[in-house]
């Protein structure tokens, strides 16, 4: 029982990690770019609950909610301001600026908020420590639920939009083939800035809903990046529900590893990411990067 | 009415200096054949015409606006099209999904899924088939419907039947004559020197970046092109520069 238990936890544990791995999945399947400071971006949306749920003293779910504007704007800016610049200069390029974006974003948290570690938690209510006791053994958390409700929810409603809207098919266009996209019309720059808004944000919800299940502080981002980056790896680039399954798949590997002893948490993970990698399905990932 | 205008273009790949001051002027219906052997610079002529190329001087003018500045996708929304040579669909799309792709920001007009779908039908069975597992002529119909989708009023098409069988060729040049038969302006480079003179009613040859030959296709024997194609026809006096109107 303990093991099913593991797995449970594992699967909950995997659809923070696939909320996580949504913007960068996004934002490597349209524009091929690794966005390194998509952790910290989540670590600013939670300070940014944070600030609104104590400023307003409202439910720091009503304060995602109202995070999640701002950081569309945010992204929109971080795109037109930073990325697209650099985009100019090559492939590689992207990955020095948001390197150093995560360096100022870390630095600049720390001077604004202290390097204190801090959890809205407590401020979310009953819901964060209620859980369905369904044995003596088992219990699942009902704040565990709501995630991977969420994780489904943003990442299969973001699969349906690159499917079936208009938006959806100029993204995926614009992916393919950004030369013949703007042959029919399409403005690439337009339809990035909208994927770099749309990764912002779902970046924003994944660090407030990190903030509410566990503590955050400026230096959180790092390690988040790590266990997205590889939620998208195992999961294959170029699909949102393959992120999903990896996330979750990479959230299993962990409880698991933590079952057997808990110094082995962190490092079941890796090892199922680095087998990803080394498998002959790892080989052919660079070359189904687009969306299919 | 003259629909575009280029005058004096200049464009550059790098140190190659690719298109070099070439002036033309196109009416609205005309049918311009583009030829020149390879590295003449009709690509990128017609990639500055569409915007897909900067143009390092001179300008290009449609329906008397000057489009020089304009990236290329708001020359689309202007009425130039251009259907890019290796057709370029969206591989992992659907056929249905490549001309409703490049449907949204068209220009009102007369081209819709279904109507294109009628004047190629060839394509209508093959609707929601990826666009990669399409052969080669196919792909080139589905390339000129997802253009056409974009309602142009210039449409220039590269390398039409470049890498496709014959009987493929002839398949395509039958959605080209329905598109022709619409009245659409069209600029078309195609290596078939004989295919091309039947299609076009005038024929530019272009010869290191410039104009070697500029006329009519029924006044121009293939002796002629053939001629400027190879840069043989100065000595002759074969190349007659017209003057754009």
């Amino acid at each position: 029982m303990t093991w099913l238990n593991a797995v449970i936890q594992g699967v909950l544990l995997g659809a923070v990690y696939a909320l996580f791995a949504c913007g960068l999945s996004l934002m490597v399947g349209v524009m091929r770019i690794i966005n390194l400071a998509h952790g910290d971006i989540a670590v600013v949306g939670a300070y940014l609950a944070w600030v609104i749920a104590e400023r307003a003293g409202v439910s720091p779910f009503l304060a995602m909610i109202a995070a999640l504007p701002v950081m569309l704007i945010a992204g929109h800016l971080l795109y037109t301001a930073l990325i697209s610049r650099s985009l100019r200069g090559g492939a590689l390029v992207p990955l020095l600026t948001t390197f150093g974006l995560a360096i100022v974003v870390q630095n600049a948290l720390q001077q604004v908020f202290s390097p204190d570690v801090r959890s809205l938690g407590a401020a979310a209510g009953a819901i964060t420590t209620a859980s369905w006791r369904i044995t003596g053994a088992l219990a699942i958390s009902w704040f565990g639920v709501v995630i991977l409700v969420v994780a489904v929810v943003v990442l299969g409603g973001l699969e349906l939009l690159l499917r079936r809207t208009g938006l959806g098919r100029e993204l995926r266009a614009t992916a393919q083939d950004p030369d013949a996209a703007q042959l029919i019309g399409i403005d690439a720059r337009a339809v990035y800035a909208r994927a770099t808004a749309i990764a912002v944000a779902t970046a924003g919800l994944a660090g407030a809903f990190l903030a509410i299940r566990s503590t955050f502080e400026p230096g959180t981002g790092p390690s988040q990046l790590i266990f997205a980056f590889e939620a998208v790896v195992i999961g294959g680039f170029g699909s949102l529900w393959g992120t999903l399954l990896g996330g979750i798949v990479l959230g299993v590997a962990q409880a698991l590893g933590a079952r057997i002893d808990p110094q082995y948490s962190i490092l079941a993970g890796h090892v199922v990411f680095l087998a990803v990698l080394a498998s002959p399905r790892g080989r052919t990932l660079a070359a189904r990067s687009s969306w299919a | 009415m003259t629909l575009l205008a280029v005058d004096r273009l200049d464009a550059h790949h790098g140190m190659l200096h690719a298109v070099r001051g070439v002036s033309f002027a196109l009416a609205a219906g005309d049918k311009l054949a583009l030829v020149g052997a390879n590295g003449a610079g009709k690509t990128t002529l017609l990639r500055a015409i569409a915007g897909a190329h900067p143009a390092s001087a001179g300008t290009v003018r449609f329906d008397g606006a000057d489009v020089t500045a304009l990236p290329a996708h708001r020359r689309v929304g202007l009425g130039i099209a251009l259907v890019p040579e290796g057709r370029r669909l969206f591989p992992d799309m659907t056929v249905l999904e490549n001309l409703l792709v490049a449907g949204r920001r068209a220009r009102p007009g007369p081209w819709t899924v279904d109507t294109v779908l009628d004047a190629f039908p060839l394509l209508r069975p093959l609707r929601d088939r990826r666009a990669a597992a399409l052969s080669g002529g196919e792909q080139q119909a589905a390339a000129i419907a997802r253009a056409l989708m974009t309602n142009p009023r210039l449409v220039l098409l590269d390398e039409v039947s470049l890498g496709l069988a014959p009987v493929a060729v002839d398949a395509v040049y039958e959605c080209l004559a329905r598109l022709i038969a619409t009245g659409t302006t069209v600029v078309l480079v195609e290596q078939d020197l004989g295919r091309a003179m039947r299609v076009a009613d005038r024929v530019v040859c272009l010869l290191e970046g410039r104009i070697a030959l500029d006329g009519p296709a029924a006044e121009l024997s293939r002796e002629r092109v053939t001629e400027a194609y190879f840069g043989l026809a100065g000595a002759g006096g074969g190349a007659r520069p017209r003057e754009a109107p």
